[in-house]
């Protein structure tokens, strides 16, 4: 399967994307840097982590508004599959793909742990891969993480099925929620289904030497999704 | 010309700074601080000298790139010559 990765100035999850899906597939992904505007014809772009143009202005605002991106959005509105993870998933409510915000954590600290992630829903194309009520455990690493977005929207992104994982105990904690996320969301999905924007980072639970692989499980669902 | 733009969150938006700073101004002994609210300024030094024009162009600027609307709300003054 063709993959492209989108870079930025500021992006420090590239490699660890790259790496992980190099290793499910067999296959290098494209890399495209920020001002090209070839992104070749892939099954799944994925937008990685990290701090794009520094977290200027607001968390991925000025890289959505980069020429890679305007392809992306391009495969997007054609049907394509796009996944952000951390500020890739900043990067694309800013674009408008996805709804809602991401706003400061609620108690002001970056978060660096990990959290228990709850499919909620895998009604929608990119998700599809997953069981219901499957959970894995993924760490989180973010200053913004805390997802936003008024009443109706939240209301009509539920009615939707679009969201696509919710932060979960580990043990029985009452302060499994991070950041402070509405519905304790941690990935939603757009209306069609097929871009999915996510806080944790499947990349950085590949293997058992870094505690634990269920970033494997989590990104071969989403290649296996995108390859239908 | 140079324009000033004001962005505050929306109302209903937790704006977790200014909670903290509340909170601060408590502790020095500012009991009397009924609300904290946080924002931004940007200012733009445009090569236009009409002011309507300029306030249609900073607009389209604030939709595009400089405010987030879903959370954001923004205010466009002229500013005096000798700003």
């Amino acid at each position: 399967m063709n993959i492209s990765v989108i870079t930025f100035p500021g992006s420090n999850c590239d490699r660890d994307v790259i790496t992980a899906a190099a290793d499910l597939t067999g296959k290098t992904p494209k890399v495209v840097w920020h001002k090209d505007h070839d992104i070749g014809s892939p099954d799944l772009v994925i937008i990685p982590g990290g701090f794009s143009f520094g977290d200027y202005l607001r968390c991925g605002a000025i890289a959505a508004k980069s020429p890679a991106m305007d392809e992306v959005l391009e495969h997007a509105y054609r049907g394509g599959m796009v996944i952000g993870i951390c500020n890739g998933f900043q990067v694309l409510v800013e674009t408008g793909l996805l709804p809602g915000a991401l706003i400061r954590n609620k108690g002001l600290k970056f978060v660096c742990r990990d959290t228990r992630l709850k499919v909620h829903s895998n009604s929608k194309a990119i998700m599809s891969g997953f069981q219901p009520d499957e959970s894995l455990i993924i760490p989180v690493a973010h200053n913004e993480g805390q997802f936003y977005a008024d009443d109706s929207t939240l209301k009509k992104i539920q009615d939707n099925g679009q969201i696509a994982f919710t932060y979960a105990p580990i043990a029985d904690e009452d302060d499994y929620n991070p950041n402070g996320a509405a519905l304790d969301i941690a990935g939603i999905t757009s209306e069609n289904g097929r871009v999915l924007g996510m806080m944790p980072h499947p990349e950085r639970r590949m293997s058992e030497t870094v505690g634990g692989a269920d970033g494997r499980r989590l990104l071969s669902a989403i290649f296996e999704a995108s390859q239908s | 010309m140079k324009v000033m733009v004001s962005i505050s969150l929306k109302p209903g938006v937790l704006d977790p700074q200014a909670r903290a700073i509340e909170n601060s101004l408590a502790s020095l002994g500012y009991q009397d601080v009924k609300g904290v609210s946080t924002g931004k300024q940007i200012i733009l030094d445009l090569d236009e000298d009409d002011e309507a024009r300029a306030r249609q162009k900073s607009a389209k600027m604030c939709e595009t790139l400089l405010v987030n609307t879903v959370i954001e709300n923004y205010e466009i003054t002229i500013m005096d010559e000798d700003d």
